[in-house]
């Protein structure tokens, strides 16, 4: 992001515009841990000289970093995902509380359509739950004006305010007009343990505090142009927020809008006069009916979406039919099915535990993608981190004795996997963890954490060294193995589940994005074929059945890892290494 | 400026630089002044699975997604995907299935496909080429000779449907 431009024009997503507004606010500190739709707002805060920005252990973690300097006496920043937010609803929910000294925005980026999520989930409803007002921009022009906006609101109620995006607004981009950087409050931290100190003599009084601000919010809804009434056709009046009001607009461009920008606490008097002025009421907003229970409540006749829209996110050309009152109508729509990568060393590992015929406790990251067929071996996926408590249940269940595993990533198990490992020790419970250790926080793109000794600017930290820490918390075995050598890990694998001991197995192997290692595909001997399509069950996108029922590889996708040739029993598929290796017989001897 | 608006569908498979594509496009129509939109999706769809990336520019343009049934251009890098999107055209549209055997009958390098097709849709876009040229140069930090030769090959070559 380039912050010397002033008065021009950029080509923003919404992710970069509320990096690059929290930069022009005066942003000083901003702390996240990675998470598709928000991953790119502290990817493009990260290079900016002014801002102290950081990947945290987790969501809870940043969220406390960005509270504590907030509280210290800065601008700060935190951003997650729907879902991320979860980890950080125990600190979230008692900020409320203590308020803010310096100005303290909470971005949480939803994924209405489950695009790279493990749940739909509405984070409105926390603004309610959490008594804190959330803005929700409808594009990156928005959420760039927006998140300074949310600053001074931030400072104005002593709170901490909810930036709410949608993958259709962290994920678009649109032409910005971008302004310059105001340096930002620097207010000193003042002991104020009534105000800060949550005990319950001190929190009682708090939320007393809390609710006549929410108070004070409900007027500032009224009066803000956030709250923006449109009148134009009066036959139809939509009440709508966030990328919903895009979709309106371009289907219904001469109907009357109100487009809630500030939409907690609600603005009800505006919404009244609203409703009066037009003949239908209609509200169009994707997932819950957050906006529609609330205008049902204050008893106001009102059309809004057929239950069926709550599930998948809404398109421009659902509109009309959600003015109709119809149910959904979808055409099913193929969609390629994601696959782990050509070379990805997660391949090998679930190959293995396919074979072993084992129950596979899983979580959030690229081995999810494991769970496909025709590697069909991970067997759960909750939320992050919890491969290796779901193991401890299923240990505990005894219903499947010894055949189960734990799996976590190297990334997830920083995040939340270490306190069930120190669980499983501290409970004395037995069985084989698994931390496929790739060096990245891959699924996101490639985020450095604590064990791959960079931080978000690539510099040089200390390394959290993974097997060190596993024997730390306890483990009886730590075993490292090369996850690419697929028979030193069954071995090892078949050996500690056997061991009436809790084992660590770290299967480690860079992902393939980020060394990406190319060798000569292997040589096909369509003589040798006898089509038992073993060599498939691996899940490659190189490799393919022709037409002629023989086996194809393409070369431009194949990395030359033979993972495909130890599943040939005929021969078929030999390796043909481009380089020799050195330690090999020359093949001069004849 | 023309008033009306340019859709433009962007699909393919991960890897292919369908994402890049629309990027370059966009960027090219805010050098030319115009309103730009662009949606997508980034993360776990990409991993080897349909990618899509709508672009849209006018004067003025609400939605980021283009409405089905709207789309100027399905801009396919891959015959399957793009066949998917056959009811994302207008009447009229056009559809970058029928140029796909360009790319083999100039031998165009699987990385530089994307920059061959901007090409063929510069022919249709109503963006000078010195602000496509630009764009690319912007868009592409690595190989710009070669991405410049293979931009103007696309732009120039007989497309063998009149157009």
């Amino acid at each position: 992001m380039n912050t010397h431009s002033h008065s021009e024009k950029l080509l923003l997503s919404g992710d970069e515009a509320v990096a690059r507004g929290a930069w022009e606010a005066g942003v000083r500190v901003a702390a996240a841990y990675p998470g598709t739709p928000s991953t790119e707002i502290l990817e493009a805060l990260a290079p900016l000289p002014e801002v102290d920005a950081q990947w945290s252990v987790n969501e809870k973690v940043a969220y406390e970093v960005a509270y504590g300097a907030a509280i210290g006496g800065v601008r700060a920043l935190t951003a997650c995902k729907h879902v991320g937010l979860n980890v950080a609803m125990d600190p979230l929910m008692t900020s409320a509380y203590t308020g803010i000294n310096a100005g303290f925005v909470v971005v949480v980026a939803d994924d209405p359509g489950l695009h790279s999520s493990q749940n739909e989930q509405d984070t409105r409803w926390v603004g309610l739950y959490g008594k804190l007002p959330i803005l929700e921009p409808s594009d990156p022009a928005e959420a760039l004006e927006f998140t300074k906006l949310a600053f001074e609101l931030s400072e104005q109620f002593d709170t901490p305010v909810l930036l709410r995006l949608t993958t259709r607004v962290a994920h678009s981009k649109q032409d910005v007009a971008v302004g310059m950087r105001v340096a930002g409050p620097h207010k000193a931290f003042r002991v104020d343990a009534a105000k800060y100190v949550m005990v319950p003599r001190h929190a009682g009084p708090r939320h007393a505090v809390v609710e006549a601000r929410l108070a004070q919010l409900r007027d500032h809804a009224e009066q803000t142009p956030l709250n923006r009434v449109e009148l134009r056709g009066r036959q139809l009046g939509f009440v709508t927020s966030g990328v919903s009001y895009l979709y309106v607009r371009e289907l219904f461009p001469d109907a009357s809008v109100l487009k809630l920008g500030f939409s907690y606490p609600f603005c009800d008097d505006k919404i009244r006069a609203f409703a009066a002025q037009v003949q239908a009421l209609v509200v169009v907003e994707e997932l819950d009916p957050f906006i529609e229970t609330h205008l049902r409540a204050l008893g106001l006749p009102l059309r809004a979406k057929h239950p069926s829209f709550q599930v998948g996110e809404l398109r421009p050309e659902f509109i009309p039919a959600i003015v109709r009152g119809e149910e959904k109508q979808v055409k099913p729509f193929p969609a390629r099915k994601p696959v782990l990568c050509p070379g990805c060393a997660h391949r090998a590992v679930f190959t293995v535990l396919r074979d072993l015929k084992l129950v596979v406790a899983g979580d959030i990251g690229c081995y999810t993608l494991g769970a496909s067929p025709p590697l069909a071996s991970v067997h759960t996926c909750l939320c992050m981190g919890s491969g290796f408590t779901i193991h401890e249940g299923f240990r505990r269940a005894h219903v499947h004795g010894d055949r189960v595993v734990g799996v976590l990533g190297d990334s997830t198990f920083v995040h939340s996997g270490i306190t069930g490992l120190i669980n499983a020790v501290y409970n004395r419970v037995k069985g084989v963890l698994l931390i496929l250790d790739n060096g990245t926080t891959a699924m996101t793109g490639a985020q450095h954490h604590p064990a791959t000794g960079k931080t978000i600017r690539e510099e040089p930290t200390q390394k959290l060294v993974l097997e060190d820490l596993c024997r730390a918390c306890g483990a009886d075995h730590v075993d490292v193995v090369d996850a690419m050598d697929t028979g030193l890990f069954r071995r090892t694998l078949e050996q500690r589940l056997q061991d009436d001991a809790l084992s660590v197995i770290i299967a480690r192997s860079p992902c393939w994005q980020l060394v990406r290692t190319r060798h000569a595909p292997p040589e096909f001997r369509r003589e040798q074929c006898q089509q038992c399509y073993e060599c498939l069950e691996i899940d490659c996108p190189a490799l393919s059945k022709a037409a002629d029922g023989m086996i194809q590889i393409d070369p431009a996708r194949c990395t030359g890892c033979n993972l495909c040739v130890d599943r040939c029993a005929y021969e078929a598929l030999l390796p043909l290494r481009a380089e020799p290796d050195a330690d090999s017989c020359p093949g001069t001897c004849g | 400026m023309e008033p009306r608006t340019y859709n433009m569908l962007f699909c393919g498979v991960g890897g292919q630089g369908v994402l890049k594509a629309a990027e370059i496009c966009g960027l090219a129509a805010l050098r030319a002044g115009y309103h730009v939109r662009k949606a997508e999706v980034h993360g776990m769809s990409q991993r080897g699975g349909s990618v899509e990336s709508h672009l849209r520019f006018g004067a003025e343009v609400f939605s980021p997604l283009i409405p089905a049934g709207q789309a100027d251009f399905v801009v396919s890098f891959d015959r399957i995907e793009g066949a998917k999107f056959q009811d994302a055209l207008k009447p009229g549209g056009v559809h970058f299935n029928r140029y796909l055997p360009l790319l083999r009958k100039h031998g165009i390098d699987p990385r530089f496909e994307n920059t061959f097709f901007l090409g063929v849709l510069s022919r249709f876009l109503p963006l000078a080429r010195e602000v496509w040229l630009a764009a690319l140069a912007q868009g592409f930090a690595r190989a710009p000779d070669e991405n410049r030769r293979i931009f103007l090959l696309g732009a120039e070559t007989d497309l063998g449907d009149g157009t």
